[in-house]
């Protein structure tokens, strides 16, 4: 709990378990932008099939005071079930998939496979003067490979935003 | 026996309409606020057919919300509006978004273009669940008939659990039409939403031994302990008197601690008292009960109430920690928290510092010896009449009628003049925009008050510009015979914009002067209503008597000082510290900061 106007900004994974209803994914982000909160990532998906649920996972940053709020504006919208602040709750995976289209020719090819063998990223298209990389892993890892390919030609990147949940026993 | 091709009795079926009509009588609904509309027929129709459920039309759908709120706010109970699709539904957002900031319980029927056109711009098609979204607490579209009745019990249930809030349930034209069977409400607890009501036990020990430890302590309270209900405001008297702290109440909550009581300090904030406001810049222990530290309350964050530790009870916990960051969070039902709170308080070991609190009070009643809100009527005939004093007068003659009244407002300065002049003693007695600030609310809330207590005195208090906001609405009090008594205080002035004008923008009176405006005696006739109007102060006791007097509805015109402003007053961006009192007391000019300017 904050008592004091704490201004330091951090990043929260959140995710929310919501009823697979119609307009429930326009209340959430509604709600960030409605009021002004950042998203930065975020994924949604039916994960409970028999029992029509979605989870939602939001990547956001902001005060102590503001991610508090956040999770409070989202736990009181009617069709939520759960909220759980993994970056808060401790240990947690969260894991994004990238496809990078890279448009290169000669040296620059042999790099870019190098590069990718090293990041564990997979060719899943190739011509002669392209690949596309799918590549998985912690949104910083995807960052870098991205960065990376670069120079090399990058042309053309689409992610997934983050699935996230946390280690050990614990569930949302 | 006849069955549809599903093999179900068709015979036990009843049309989506009809289906509806039952959910809302299970309900408890007696009175709809509505305006029809080509989409709504089938319900139209089948209230035609029934006579459980009293239908009130309105002038304009905006009133039917306003009307549904007053309803709400004066009996505890869900206000129930019906309006058609398209236009119908955008005239009510404006009410919408006032339930919902106020934190008023109503379902709101709309009506929808038939389920296959929609999204093809068909006739009178809006988006109403994506425009009424941020508009509401939660909405609905009910796509199939037999989805119906139990969309109509959730709706309820949603509109009056945890913060109270409106609801849409919006119905397209095929689903009324089409058959299937009525379904009672749900004895099974809902699925995802189940707010808290009861206290968290350690939460409350240690607000009480804040509470018993302190030598200043406040209790501020809020539009929470009236949603609480009336037990919320008869625990609140008990738990104020064992503490022997000072009680201040926000616009919101006036009426769940009474007026009349010393250990009550009015209202605070903006145009709260100087007692109020400096109380809690004062205090050591702040115990807000159903409060959301709004920005008229608090004033400048930073220079708010910097010495106190802060309880907050509320039973919405997005409203802790919003703004104002507490050390003692309890989530749960006002009514509930403090008859807990006051339970651990008689049982905290320590001793009240009684000599302390001796001390706080004799600090408050230097306070109070400034006499805020004094103003000087001239008594000579003739004499213009001050604002102030015609609520005083409206307050001292009602009172002394003894007759169950009930005020609603407008929005302005004539709304704050009711607040600190106009006492209450018991909740649910006090209608006002206030989160919303939306004028033209006073008189639609004032009739839907009536139409709930239909022998009390329902008198809204309004200014000259708010009035025309609504003033159709006079057509229904006449239809129906309502005898709401609209108290126009008429200074020919947007009054609010102009005080902030002269204040804050080097009295430069951009439009705020209400130019052209219409005979009030005249235009009270011609709806069938009466008419009067009092230029001076000695007519002023007259029209009144008179007013309450008719046994229809009324317009009493007021013609009041056009230069009078409102004060105390803190200005936007300024702490509770930096007051500015008014001409009675030497003028303190606070110094009004850029940062304060674009503030509103
Ligand atoms: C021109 C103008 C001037 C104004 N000036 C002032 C002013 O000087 N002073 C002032 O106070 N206001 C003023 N207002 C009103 C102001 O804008 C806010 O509407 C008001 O202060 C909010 O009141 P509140 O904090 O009681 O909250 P409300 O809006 O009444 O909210 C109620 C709170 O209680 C909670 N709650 C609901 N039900 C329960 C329950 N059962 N148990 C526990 N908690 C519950 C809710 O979650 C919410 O947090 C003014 C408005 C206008 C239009
Ligand atoms: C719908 C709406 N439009 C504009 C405003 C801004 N506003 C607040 S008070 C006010 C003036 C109200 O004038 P009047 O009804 O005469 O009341 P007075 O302040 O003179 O008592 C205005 C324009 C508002 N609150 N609501
Ligand atoms: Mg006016």
């Amino acid at each position: 709990m904050t008592t004091t106007f704490d201004t330091t900004i951090r990043s929260a994974t959140i995710s929310v378990l919501v009823e697979n209803e119609a307009g429930v994914l326009a209340r959430v982000i509604g709600l960030f932008s409605g009021r002004g909160y950042n998203i930065d990532s975020l994924t949604v998906a039916p994960v409970e099939d028999g029992r029509g649920r979605s989870r939602i996972n939001i990547v956001t940053s902001g005060t102590e005071m503001v991610i508090e709020q956040i999770k409070a504006q989202l736990d009181r919208l009617v069709p939520v079930h759960r909220v759980a602040d993994l970056t808060q709750q401790g240990p947690h995976v969260a894991r994004e998939m990238a496809l990078v289209k890279v448009i290169c020719a000669g040296d620059k090819r042999a790099e870019a496979l190098r590069l990718s063998d090293a990041f564990r990223a997979r060719v899943v298209d190739a011509t002669i003067e392209s690949f596309v990389f799918e590549m998985t892993g912690a949104t910083d890892k995807v960052d870098a490979f991205i960065e990376l390919m670069r120079p090399l030609g990058l042309a053309e990147v689409s992610r997934t935003g983050v699935a996230a949940m946390a280690r050990g026993t614990r569930t949302i | 026996m006849a069955t549809d091709a599903g093999g179900t009795n068709t015979e036990t079926q009843l049309s989506g309409a009809e289906v509806l009509l039952r959910a809302l009588k299970d309900q408890g609904v007696e009175v709809i606020f509505g305006y029809p509309g080509g989409a709504v027929l089938p319900i139209y129709d089948a209230l035609y057919q029934q006579n459980a459920i009293r239908h009130i039309l309105v002038r304009h759908e905006q009133a039917a919300v306003h009307a549904a709120e007053g309803y709400a706010r004066s009996t505890g109970r869900v206000g129930c509006v019906l309006v058609t699709s398209g236009p119908g539904a955008t005239n009510a957002v404006t009410g919408l978004v006032d339930a919902l900031m106020d934190s008023i319980p109503i379902v709101c029927l709309t009506g929808q273009v038939p389920t296959h056109l929609i999204g093809n711009d068909a006739f009178q098609e809006a988006d109403t669940t994506g425009i009424t979204r941020p508009a509401t607490k939660h909405n609905y579209l009910v796509k199939r008939a037999e989805d119906m009745a139990r969309t109509v019990h959730e709706a309820f249930y949603v509109a009056r659990s945890g913060r109270p809030g409106p609801v849409v349930i919006d119905l397209p034209k095929d689903v009324l039409i089409g058959r299937a069977a009525y379904v009672p409400p749900a004895t099974t607890p809902h699925r995802s939403y189940r707010p808290n009501t009861t206290p968290d036990a350690t939460a409350i020990a240690r607000a009480a031994a804040l509470l018993k430890g302190a030598k200043r302590p406040v209790i501020y309270t809020g539009g929470g302990v009236i949603n609480a209900g009336a037990a919320a405001s008869d625990a609140l008297r008990r738990l104020v008197r064992a503490t022997g702290a000072p009680c201040t109440s926000t616009l919101m909550g006036l009426g769940a601690y009474p007026a009349n009581d010393p250990l009550f300090l009015g209202m605070l904030g903006m145009h709260g008292t100087y007692e109020a406001n400096l109380a809690m810049h004062a205090c050591d222990v702040m115990l807000n009960i159903g409060a959301r530290f709004d920005d008229r309350v608090t004033g400048r964050l930073n220079a708010f109430s910097p010495q106190s530790r802060k309880i907050h009870v509320d039973i919405d916990p997005s409203s802790i920690n919003k703004n104002v960051p507490v050390e003692v969070a309890i989530v749960a039902d006002a009514g509930e928290a403090i008859e807990a709170l006051l339970a651990a308080f008689e049982a905290d070991p320590q001793t009240q510092d009684r000599a302390a609190l001796a001390a706080w009070w004799q600090q408050i009643d230097g306070w109070r010896g400034k006499d805020c809100l004094r103003f000087t009527q001239p008594t000579a005939r003739g004499a213009v009449i001050k604002p102030q004093y015609a609520v005083q007068r409206l307050y001292e003659i009602t009172r002394d009628l003894g007759r169950e009244t009930f005020i609603t407002t407008e929005v302005g300065q004539h709304q704050m003049w009711a607040a600190q002049h106009f006492r209450f003693d018991a909740p649910n007695r006090w209608m006002t925009s206030g989160g919303l600030g939306t004028m033209g609310y006073g008189l639609p809330a004032g009739m839907g008050v009536q139409i709930a207590h239909p022998d009390a005195l329902v008198i809204d208090i309004a200014g000259e510009a708010s009035i025309l906001m609504n003033i159709q609405e006079m057509s229904t009090l006449a239809q129906y015979r309502l005898p709401v008594k609209v108290f126009i205080l008429n200074n020919e002035y947007m009054g609010m914009v102009r005080q902030w004008q002269e204040l804050l923008h080097g009295g430069r009176y951009s439009e705020s002067y209400s130019a052209a405006l219409p005979d009030f005696v005249k235009l009270a006739e011609s709806f069938h209503a009466k008419g009067l109007r009092a230029h001076s102060v000695d007519e002023l006791d007259d029209v009144i008597r008179a007013m309450i007097a008719a046994d229809g509805p009324v317009i009493a015109d007021i013609v009041v000082d056009q230069k009078e402003n409102v004060f105390p007053m803190i200005p936007s961006g300024a702490a509770h510290n930096e007051m500015i009192l008014g001409p009675e007391h030497e003028a303190e000019a606070a110094g009004i900061t850029d940062e304060g300017l674009v503030l509103v």
